[in-house]
């Protein structure tokens, strides 16, 4: 069989870079999918607000995130708002605000879902006891749908995750690039570096996102 | 005598259908009202007028003199006054039997912990459900579920408390611990509005019985016994004799 190219990962500081790569793709997405997060809480419940207007352009705001591919919005806010606007962004920066723009209008809607979800008889439960609007969400409302949205949210924070493979197209060096320049540097030696090293950031993407799934699960038994 | 609570001129709708016209009653403190009706005829929606979860189109309700407006700021104070036991039970699934009850008093009363716990207990003891005190809603049947509720509702210090249909969705062998819990309150001085199907128990806690029939009170007796042996409207002829099996 031919060799599978994994060899080279173990020459001079390869796999730390390869690790040292997972970790910049592991904290821009923690740092966007914490903020997603609560900026989805707050943008969730207002969501839930009767009012036309606030509804029309959170309505825009969710439509525009679904429609324009991450790349775009990558491009437009690294490289169209340096020149525009005169906004000195780093990379990370710009993909941090990038994905939080993503996530918060995607958790926001999932929130949403959650909070619609709960059936109206539990807010008039809580008001028939005196509560005010703020105490029956705080405590009544959020963290019914808190449980609710575990197994939702993960769905998007593994994508979150995931796509963060697109950073390296605005000159971050995270895992995938890494692995790129681990490749192409050993293109004689290794001819067949690109299977083995690809295969091993599939499985450090797996080993990310694996514990998240598993977590989600125990989470949605013990409060089911 | 003293005058609790207060319906003048009340007219509901929704959309084009009127709900409740011109419905007028007074409560006096202590007393129990036992409201019936067919189904649909309004009875659930006047009592969740009382406490502000429905607006009224027109017409002045009134607690202790303060008037119930929903959707004004003063309404979750007015509501701390009016107890409600749903049909539903409406215990929060999120918290333990113990933490949905003193969950209000300490948050909405700013009651300190230990004191709603110490009252909660003995409350708790009163309906048998000491020992149920840390189980989930979930880990409860139907009948306890209500009984906690109710224990919710009391933990306020309500002046009065509304039941509403509290027994309809439970099976047979539990409804009567429910209605045993109520019979108990009333006993000792609650003053409550109930509204329900079950005739044998409004025959017993009842002090007053209101007919209402299309949203409209079609007969309204203290001499309950009589109600039930011979009502004199027709049309509570007619409804007294869905429940009877010749």
């Amino acid at each position: 069989m031919a060799s599978l190219g994994i060899d080279v990962l173990f020459k001079g500081t390869n796999f730390l870079r390869l690790l040292q790569g997972l970790w910049v793709s592991i904290e821009i997405s923690l740092i966007s999918v914490v903020l997603s997060i609560f900026l989805g809480l707050v943008v969730g419940v207002l969501m839930t607000v009767n009012n036309k207007i606030l509804h029309a352009f959170l309505k825009v705001y969710l439509e525009t995130v679904r429609i324009m591919p991450q790349m775009v919005l990558l491009f437009i806010v690294y490289f169209g708002t340096t020149r525009v606007f005169g906004w000195d962004m780093s990379a990370e920066s710009s993909a941090i605000f990038v994905f939080t723009f993503w996530g918060t209008a995607e958790m926001g809607d999932l929130v949403r879902g959650s909070i619609k979800s709960i059936p109206i008889i539990q807010f008039e439960s809580a008001w028939a006891l005196g509560m005010d609007k703020l105490q029956t969400y705080f405590y009544i409302i959020l963290p019914q749908t808190v449980r609710r949205l575990i197994p939702l949210s993960i769905n998007l924070i593994t994508r979150m995750i995931k796509t963060t493979s697109l950073v390296m197209m605005i000159g971050i060096v995270e895992v995938l690039k890494v692995a790129q320049q681990i490749i192409e540097a050993n293109r004689k030696t290794s001819p067949n570096a690109a299977f083995g090293v690809f295969l091993v950031v599939f499985l450090l993407y797996f080993i990310v996102c694996w514990p998240i799934s598993r977590l989600a699960a125990y989470l949605e038994k013990r409060w089911a | 005598m003293s005058e609790l609570l207060k319906v003048t001129h009340l007219h509901k709708e929704f959309g084009p259908n009127v709900v409740l016209k011109d419905i007028n009653l007074s409560v006096k403190k202590g007393e129990v009202v036992v409201i019936i009706g067919p189904s649909g005829c309004g009875k659930s929606t006047f009592l969740r007028c009382l406490n502000g979860l429905e607006e009224i189109q027109s017409g002045v309700i009134t607690v202790d003199g303060l008037p119930v407006e929903a959707g004004k700021r003063d309404i979750t104070k007015l509501r701390q006054k009016i107890g409600m036991v749903f049909q539903s039970y409406e215990l929060f699934p999120h918290k333990t039997v113990l933490e949905n009850i003193i969950l209000a008093p300490t948050k909405v009363q700013k009651r300190t912990r230990e004191d709603a716990v110490k009252e909660a207990l003995e409350l708790l003891d009163k309906v048998d459900l000491v020992d149920k005190k840390d189980y989930y809603p979930r880990q409860l049947s139907g009948g306890q579920k209500q009984r906690v509720a109710i224990v919710r509702a009391l933990l306020m210090h309500p002046e009065v408390i509304l039941f509403d249909e509290v027994t309809a969705a439970l099976d047979p062998e539990m409804v009567h611990e429910v209605l045993e819990t109520m019979l108990a309150l009333a006993k000792a001085g609650s003053t409550m509005l109930i509204v329900t199907h079950e005739m044998e128990f409004a025959k017993a806690i009842a002090d007053r019985i209101i007919f209402l029939d299309k949203g409209d009170i079609v007969e309204e007796t203290e001499d309950v016994k009589g109600f039930f042996a011979e009502p004199e409207t027709e049309r509570a002829k007619k409804f007294l004799k869905t429940f009877a099996y010749e």
